[in-house]
């Protein structure tokens, strides 16, 4: 070299070239690296990430189909939607470590103006019965301040979405509470439970009554919108989209007028009870309802546990109960017609045969007596059903007692059956016959097997027996139908949207009963004497009513409770087309709190007011 | 070399133009340094203005163009550096130093806070980061300061007072802005292994090195004493177990992951919506490899990265070439710096290295760098002019 470095260098030539290739291969390695790194990334395992990255970009909006509405059988809206915004969360917002949770629910708490401990306990509540993924609704019918506000501050609260959902509204109030049921959001349980494909958390489910029982029909199917969003979550467009199908809507076969009156009468009296007004020839249900009843818009909204419990409190009668269907009682003296048929088909007895009604009767050692010990004197079985002649049944049952005809004849009415309605929580009620008892007893659930009293008390309608309002008035359509038992129904129609029918439920009958037509006669005519003869047990109520009625007094004892009353009714007397049903615990006399019941129903049924009567001899029971 | 041969060889017809060329002393710049340096740039300001479209409302070119005039602005500087003879700067190497420490410290008293961090100074038109220009500074002074010490003392006191000078500005440095400390301390192993320091020496801060990380990101935090505050931890961290959870720096970057892999072979173009969505954060600044590879695939990304191995592979030849020890430290120096900027940002961007916020040099949209690297650009360019001009001095005498 000639020209030597302006400062000697402290290494040689060969020392520096040692040093430039050791930087040369670092960075050949470190280069290296990278382009294996970027290699394997992008040609290797690019694909998956792509799919990743397309993934990211598209969010699947779940959008909830409207839940189609439910009308009686003359089209007044009983069911429908409103909209409602609610302020959710979403939990796949919402990270597991303890200190950013917190941060997250006080910015919540903050937002809505609550409680930090308010916000974490409905977020765990929520989340409890949520299936996994769904969104937490922490309220419902947010104000409208609070939308805007959220709207122009999201990219602060990004777990926080306000959405809008469907909420059942009730135009008409406590108007077939019991029926209508509730809608509730689908819990972790329900998925489990039932095996519904389309359902997803975050939907709405029917929980109870028509709701539930019809759920498929009214529920639709959900849409989804699939919506280009970017890293903030914010949508920048829509992709394609699914447009949910609302469901479809529902006609009853409720007759307003009718269930109006119905529910007027009962609530009238004050006491728990229920009514069912069927169609005898197709059972079309007309009217049923149940007190005390309760404000179906509070399932709506978040419930306390103190309002949950207030409707199952039994002090306060269970609003929640469904007694039309689920109240299996006593029935009393409404009993007797069925047992008359089973007596009569037995040959136990003739519709002329007389007894002689002393107002007691010794049978095995015990006495049965009348109500009060009254007495009828002759009674053939017209006159029996007349004044409610219990001995006359006395009679009857023990004479039947090791035959097993009022069982059978029970049984095909219905007793210890279900009808087949198409509402959920119905009630089998309990036919008393000698194999139960005697089983019952040889588990030791009895202090006894079966005795000939227990046929004795069957055919009065006391004892072990329990039905439903619902069961006698299925039991009492055959009798007035010549022999037809009907499936009772709640649904007229399904409809579209627009009120199209797309479909008409047909009548079904669950079996025929061969019931003859000149015996089912005397019985119409027995019962058309006890509404309405002067001596009749319910002339008091139905002596006044311009249609012939044929109706049956019912006076269940029921202890450690008062009387349960009853009224059974055919009306128009003697080819009827309508049966009303009237029950009320701790109503005492059939004829003071039942009949007036019933009376208001078929009044309103025939556009008919009673006039008043004075009041016959009416015999007590 | 091909096109500054032909450029010689044509200026002896055309004295026109050679008069320019001469002025400018393109004629003895190493074209292919200029070549990447350029070609970066280009790239650069393509990917801005395709990808950051829009990012500012009201301004849809805004990082293209204020990008384009930095450039502008850096490929002057560049020439106008080349022109000095990088040989002055060892003279002026304490008053570089201390203009050096005095600039970053001037920091802490007119700087203003962004991001957690202060580092730049706000002037008229612009913020300027001294840290940046630093890195060039640290380069320039240290190297000189090696010279010095070339002959004096033990092996081991040299190598001690070598660290010492580089460590000074880092840890200055370290107090606003961790990855420019980490370039910082870069350079300053790169100019110690260019300088001959002991390989024994060199493990042993390796060493050092090592346990210091681990006591800060490991121990430490489990003794209950952190350093770093949480984020930084998170960031530094988040890239060994990539998050789900938005927000996190894991996610971040694993956004920045999935955006580079979907790119594929050649790239989704104007589809690529891992960017344009916002997916990838600071989709202009730390995370523009990312975007590159994204929009243009392993064909643009690697094109990307050739011109930096290209840049990097004639900086070293000026190691060899340089016509005096100081010019061989400089490159060594500049080398080492945009080396190790370019595997932590792109490692960073793929995934494999932490979250360090160092830009990608001539890449990454900031001015400063842009600026600062076109400068170091320049320096090589001197140190190949001078090299030159060295070898041609007999003939021309």
């Amino acid at each position: 070299m000639k020209y030597q470095p302006v400062v000697p260098k402290t290494k040689s030539r060969s020392g520096t070239a040692l040093r430039v290739a050791i930087i040369g291969g670092i960075g050949l390695v470190l280069f290296g690296v990278l382009f294996f790194r970027l290699w394997s990334l992008q040609v290797v395992t690019g694909e998956r990430y792509l799919a990743e990255a397309n993934d990211n970009r598209t969010r699947e909006v779940r959008v909830l189909a409207p839940r189609g509405r439910i009308l009686d059988r003359k089209g007044n809206v009983l069911v429908d939607n409103r909209m409602s915004m609610a302020l959710q969360l979403d939990p796949i917002e919402i990270p597991t470590r303890v200190n950013a949770r917190r941060r997250i629910f006080g910015s919540v708490a903050d937002f809505m103006d609550r409680k930090v401990v308010w916000v974490r306990r409905r977020f765990r509540d929520e989340i409890k019965h949520n299936p996994p993924g769904s969104p937490v609704t922490l309220a419902r019918d947010v104000a409208d301040d609070l939308v805007y506000y959220l709207q122009e501050h999201q990219a602060d609260f990004p777990e926080i979405q306000v959405n809008r959902v469907f909420v059942r509204r009730y135009p008409e109030g406590f108007t077939a509470a019991h029926l209508l049921g509730s809608v509730g959001a689908v819990t972790a349980d329900d998925l489990s439970e039932t095996d519904l494909p389309d359902l997803q958390g975050g939907d709405n489910l029917g929980k109870a009554g028509i709701e539930q029982t019809y759920d498929s029909t009214l529920r639709g199917t959900a849409g989804t919108t699939r919506v280009q969003v970017d890293s903030t979550g914010s949508a920048k467009g829509q992709l394609a989209s699914e447009t949910p199908v609302p469901g479809k809507s529902l006609r009853l076969t409720l007759n307003p007028k009718v269930q109006a009156a119905g529910e007027a009468a009962l609530s009238s009296i004050g006491l728990p009870g229920g009514f069912v007004a069927m169609d005898v020839n197709n059972g079309e249900v007309l009217g049923l309802g149940s007190a005390p009843s309760f404000d179906p818009d509070q399932f709506t909204r978040p419930l306390s546990q103190t309002q949950v419990d207030a409707l199952y409190n039994e002090d306060l009668d269970a609003p929640l109960f469904n007694r039309a269907i689920s109240g299996a009682y006593p029935v009393g003296s409404i009993f007797k017609p069925l047992t008359a048929v089973a007596a009569l088909d037995a040959g136990a007895i003739t519709p002329n045969e007389v007894v002689q009604d002393a107002g007691k009767i010794e049978i095995a050692d015990q006495v049965f007596t009348n109500a009060g010990e009254q007495s009828h004197g002759p009674v053939n079985l017209q006159r029996a059903l007349e004044v409610s002649s219990d001995v006359y049944f006395y009679l009857l049952g023990a004479e039947l007692n090791g035959t097993d005809k009022l069982q059978q004849w029970s049984s095909r009415f219905g007793i210890g059956r279900y009808t087949g309605i198409d509402l959920p929580g119905e009630s089998k009620g309990l036919l008393p016959t000698p194999a139960w008892r005697n089983e019952l007893f040889a588990e030791g659930g009895t202090d006894r097997g079966w005795v000939i009293g227990d046929n004795i008390q069957l055919a009065i309608g006391q004892g072990d027996l329990q039905a439903d309002p619902l069961q006698m008035a299925v039991a009492y359509a055959a009798l007035g139908n010549g022999g037809d038992v009907v499936k009772p129904r709640m649904v007229l129609q399904v409809e579209d949207a627009a009120g199209r029918v797309l479909e008409e439920t047909a009548p079904e009958v669950m079996r025929q009963i061969p019931i003859d037509p000149a015996r089912r006669q005397v019985i119409m005519d027995g019962l058309n004497d006890a509404a309405q003869a002067p001596e009749g047990t319910s002339y008091g109520v139905f002596g006044g009513f311009p249609i012939p009625v044929a109706g049956k007094t019912g006076t269940a004892e029921r202890p450690p409770n008062g009387d349960q009353a009853w009224y059974a009714v055919l009306a128009p007397y003697p080819d009827p087309e309508v049966v009303v049903v009237t029950t009320v615990e701790r109503g005492g006399f059939g004829a003071e709190t039942a009949a007036p019941i019933a009376l208001q129903i078929l009044s309103a049924y025939f556009g008919k007011q009673a006039k008043a009567v004075s009041d016959g001899s009416g015999s007590i029971e | 070399m091909e096109s500054s041969r032909l450029a010689r060889g044509t200026g002896r017809t055309y004295s026109g133009r050679v008069a320019l060329i001469d002025r400018l002393g393109i004629r003895h710049m190493d074209g292919w340094i200029a070549f990447s340096a350029l070609g970066l740039l280009v790239c650069s300001l393509v990917t801005l203005h395709q990808a950051s479209r829009g990012a500012i409302p009201g301004s849809p070119d805004y990082y293209f163009q204020r990008q384009a005039l930095y450039g502008l602005v850096g490929i002057v500087a560049m020439f106008a550096i080349s022109k000095v003879d990088y040989s002055r700067f060892r003279e002026l190497r304490v008053g570089i130093y201390t203009f050096l420490c005095a600039s970053i410290f001037a920091v802490f008293a007119f700087g203003f806070a962004a991001r957690g961090s202060t580092n730049s100074l706000e002037l008229p038109f612009f913020t300027f980061q001294p840290a940046e220009l630093g890195k060039l500074l640290l380069v320039l002074s240290l190297a000189g300061f090696v010279i010095d010490a070339a002959r004096r003392g033990s092996e081991k006191g040299r190598t001690v007072r070598y660290l010492a000078l580089g460590l000074a500005p880092t840890g200055l440095v370290l107090l606003q802005d961790l990855g420019t400390s980490l370039v910082f301390a870069a350079i300053t192993i790169a100019i110690m292994v260019a300088a001959g320091v002991r390989w024994t020496h060199l493990a042993a801060i390796g060493a050092a090195l090592a346990v210091f990380i681990a006591t800060v990101l490991v121990l430490m935090p489990m003794a209950g004493a952190p350093v770093l505050k949480e984020y930084q931890q998170e960031r530094l961290t988040s890239f060994l177990a990539p998050s789900s959870d938005i927000g996190d720096a894991g996610y971040q970057q694993n956004q920045a992951k999935v955006a580079a892999g979907s790119g594929g072979a050649t790239g989704r173009g104007d589809q690529a919506t891992q960017s344009r969505l916002g997916f990838v954060p600071e989709r202009h600044t730390d995370f523009i490899f990312a975007v590159v590879a994204e929009r243009y695939g392993f064909v643009g990304a690697a094109l990307v990265l050739s011109l930096f191995a290209l840049l990097f592979w004639r900086a070293l030849r000026l190691m060899t070439l340089s016509k005096n020890f100081y010019g061989t430290l400089v490159a060594a120096g500049i080398a080492g710096a945009i080396m190790f900027q370019v595997f932590v940002n792109v490692g960073m961007n793929l995934g494999i290295m932490p979250i360090t916020g160092i830009p990608l040099p001539l890449m990454s949209y900031g001015g400063s760098a842009l600026i600062a690297t076109f400068l170091m650009i320049g320096v090589l360019q001197s140190i190949h002019i001078e090299s030159r001009a060295g070898q041609r001095g007999p003939r021309v005498h």
